[in-house]
């Protein structure tokens, strides 16, 4: 199959520790790689886990509060145990990340090119001269016209999807091997939501970047990912090429998902809903966490938490009632 | 007869004014609006940021006032009300906000929260409001225990649901439902519009649904006004809408949706550039500066909104030249028999055994 993955995740735990005392266990137990050149789709709705995880990537937890453990390979480095030298190195370098709101990750008090050029300065070092050339071109990458006069602009003279491609150029401007994108488009109207992730497209046909993208919405995961993971209260609960994820799922909490969003492709009277609430994750059940809302449920489910197991090739779901086929035929 | 009628709706904000207070730049927000809406249905009134759809759902309720136009609500005409009259009409039309964490008072009770309508419009004797809040909270699917509680104590959607509490205790027959379910997650957006079509088929409810999402609005509306720039460039039945769209814009919208159905086939119309600012609209067709179809004619002339015989209303010059517009949206094919299977037996495993206090009770039997 495919070489070794660029990124590997072995394990990860995450605990956040609060000021009473309390102890939320973030994520759990989380599994994952990317190979280069692929997307990876987290999918999860608020309080899953799912951007944690990417700020655990990226060195970014409060570490007085956070207790984390396992391990994340990234290229020969265990991110979780590098020096933060090393990290601030990798970091907009070889390791980068676009946030769902523009405006809140761009600094007002500077151009959009000082903030450009300072990455490119930090991490490639050369002449302030060459460094401005290169936003310049980066901005004509992403897409934004006449960029040798927008370069030299501030964050709130440009709109929402300027921004983000401004966020998208920084991302870009040591050429990472790995990108992750927390709701890139969330915050976006959906005319511009579509040329953002057409450009995001283009940009990973052309670096070859690998992408972990982590959004709520199934449609962009559907139109840009290869590969989904779905998670829920913490947990990976199913893994899947992306055809078979929308094809046949093979996790409830997934099939609930499917059956809860309106859709423009097929007519429902009714749209199904998950009842109940998300566990407190202070205290996770002792078994499978969607159990409680869970409509296939057995006695089993609520003893011991289910494993992730690989139901067909590449397909992984953690419900012991997996493969689900079985249940509606 | 249409419970609400809207003619030639005009709302220009002030953008800037000179020192000595003379406005010197107006944003229109709203251009020459016109709809009406049938008891008992829902209008989706959709666009994107900025193009005036939130206004004009504040001017049908005079939380703002227009600068023109006309609406009328069940025969009356709302612009010459006095405030005593206002207030009556109030009882009639609601409206529910976007956002659930802002728009309940932190300080009051569930049960204050919805008595303060019942009181003010003397709907119930004091006696009774207990009573009747039990009653609407049964409505909405919370359990009349919860009316002690505080709305922090509440998820979002829980909180929506006390957000629609709180419109239906004065009985209305219209509610402005503003981006009602955007700020929730995917599995409690679906709760509250199942609730939403309940809450209209059981109560004669109508509607006007403003949002930017279009896949609801497939699957609530009755009839939907595609806006854009302060204009509504198509109006029809949601049916035919979304069967086949016929503005370039309403096209583009469309196609800009993300299905989720990996390597759907479908035309897809990527519009180049940015949104115009409301600030400085394009001369002739708003639009003009994005579609693909651009004439010369376009940048002069505005085009009127021009309904056929079947009520499919649309504003452009080249409507009839352009090109089909199937394969746009595949219509079906979104569910495979095996996902339609599970999402099935998912369904009917939840009904009737929802857990306390967050069920919708009755669920409408699914036609599957």
């Amino acid at each position: 199959m495919i070489a070794s993955p660029l990124i590997e995740i072995r394990d990860l735990r995450i605990r956040f520790h609060g000021d009473d005392g309390r102890v939320t266990h973030a994520v759990d137990s989380v599994d994952l790689s990317v190979a280069n050149g692929a997307t990876l789709g987290l999918v999860g709705e608020s309080g899953c886990g799912k951007s944690v995880t990417s700020l655990a990537i990226m060195g970014l937890l409060p570490k007085q509060t956070t207790e984390i453990s396992g391990a994340i390979r990234f290229d020969g480095f265990d991110l979780l145990k590098t020096s933060d030298q090393t990290l601030r190195d990798l970091r907009g370098n070889r390791l980068a990340m676009i946030f769902q709101e523009p405006m809140t990750s761009l600094n007002p008090s500077f151009t959009i090119g000082d903030q450009i050029i300072e990455t490119i300065l930090r991490h490639r070092g050369g002449s302030r001269r060459g460094a401005r050339d290169r936003a310049i071109e980066l901005l004509r990458r992403v897409h934004i016209p006449s960029p040798e006069r927008r370069i030299d602009e501030y964050p709130h003279k440009l709109s929402g999807g300027m921004r983000q491609r401004v966020m998208i150029a920084m991302a870009l401007a040591c050429d990472p091997q790995l990108l992750i994108a927390d709701e890139p488009t969330t915050a976006l109207d959906v005319t511009l939501q579509a040329q953002i992730l057409e450009l995001m497209r283009e940009l990973k046909a052309a670096s070859g970047a690998a992408i972990i993208l982590i959004t709520h919405d199934l449609g962009v995961v559907a139109e840009v990912c290869d590969e989904v993971a779905v998670m829920y209260a913490g947990e990976i609960v199913e893994r899947a090429p992306v055809d078979e994820l929308f094809s046949a799922p093979q996790h409830p909490y997934t099939v609930g998902l499917l059956g809860s969003i309106p859709r423009l492709d097929h007519r429902a009277d009714q749209l199904a809903t998950i009842e109940g609430m998300v566990p407190n994750m202070a205290q996770p059940p002792a078994g499978c966490r969607f159990a409680a809302r869970c409509p296939f449920v057995l006695e089993a489910c609520t003893r011991a938490p289910p494993p992730l197991v690989e139901v067909s090739p590449g397909h992984l779901s953690r419900c012991i009632r997996a493969p689900l086929e079985r249940l509606v035929s | 007869m249409a419970l609400l009628e809207v003619k030639g709706l005009v709302k220009h904000f002030v953008a800037e004014r000179s020192l000595f207070g003379r406005a010197r730049a107006h944003v229109k927000a709203v251009d020459g609006v016109s709809f009406s809406l049938e008891a008992g249905k829902t209008l989706a009134l959709v666009g994107e940021s900025g193009c005036g759809k939130s206004t004009v759902s504040r001017l049908v309720l005079r939380l703002i006032e227009p600068d023109a136009g006309a609406v009328r609500f069940d025969g009356r005409d709302l612009l010459s009300l006095d405030a005593d009259a206002l207030r009556k009409f109030r009882r009639e039309a609601q409206i529910i906000f976007q956002d659930p964490y802002a728009s309940l008072n932190p300080r009051m009770t569930v049960g204050q929260i919805l008595t303060e309508p019942l009181a003010l419009h003397d709907l119930a004797p004091p006696a009774q409001r207990r009573e009747r809040v039990a009653e609407i909270l049964r409505l909405v699917g919370l359990e009349p225990r919860l009316a002690r509680r505080y709305p922090h104590e509440f998820s979002g959607g829980q909180r929506q649901r006390i957000a629609i509490a709180r419109a239906l205790a004065v009985e209305p027959k219209l509610i402005i439902c503003d981006e009602p379910v955007s700020a929730l997650d995917v599995s409690i957006r679906s709760q509250i519009l199942n609730l939403l079509r309940e809450l209209q088929d059981r109560l004669g409810l109508a509607y006007i649904f403003v949002s930017h999402d279009l896949a609801v609005v497939k699957h609530i509306a009755d009839r939907v006004a595609v806006m854009n720039l302060g204009g509504i460039v198509e109006e029809a039945d949601a049916d035919a809408l979304f069967a086949e769209p016929r503005h370039p814009y309403s096209r583009a919208l469309l196609s800009a949706i993300p299905l989720p159905q990996p390597h759907a086939r479908r035309a897809k119309v990527v519009l180049q550039g940015e949104i115009p600012s409301a600030l400085n609209p394009p001369a002739g067709c708003r639009f003009h500066t994005r579609c693909p179809f651009v004439i010369d004619r376009c940048r002069t002339e505005a085009p009127a909104l021009v309904a056929d015989e079947a009520g499919h209303a649309t504003a452009c010059h080249r409507i009839s030249e352009l090109p089909p517009a199937d394969g746009i949206l595949p219509t079906a094919g979104g569910f495979t028999p095996e996902l339609a299977k599970l999402v099935a037996a998912f369904s009917r495993k939840t009904e009737g055994a929802s857990p306390a206090g967050v069920g919708i009770q009755s669920a409408r039997p699914t036609n599957t």
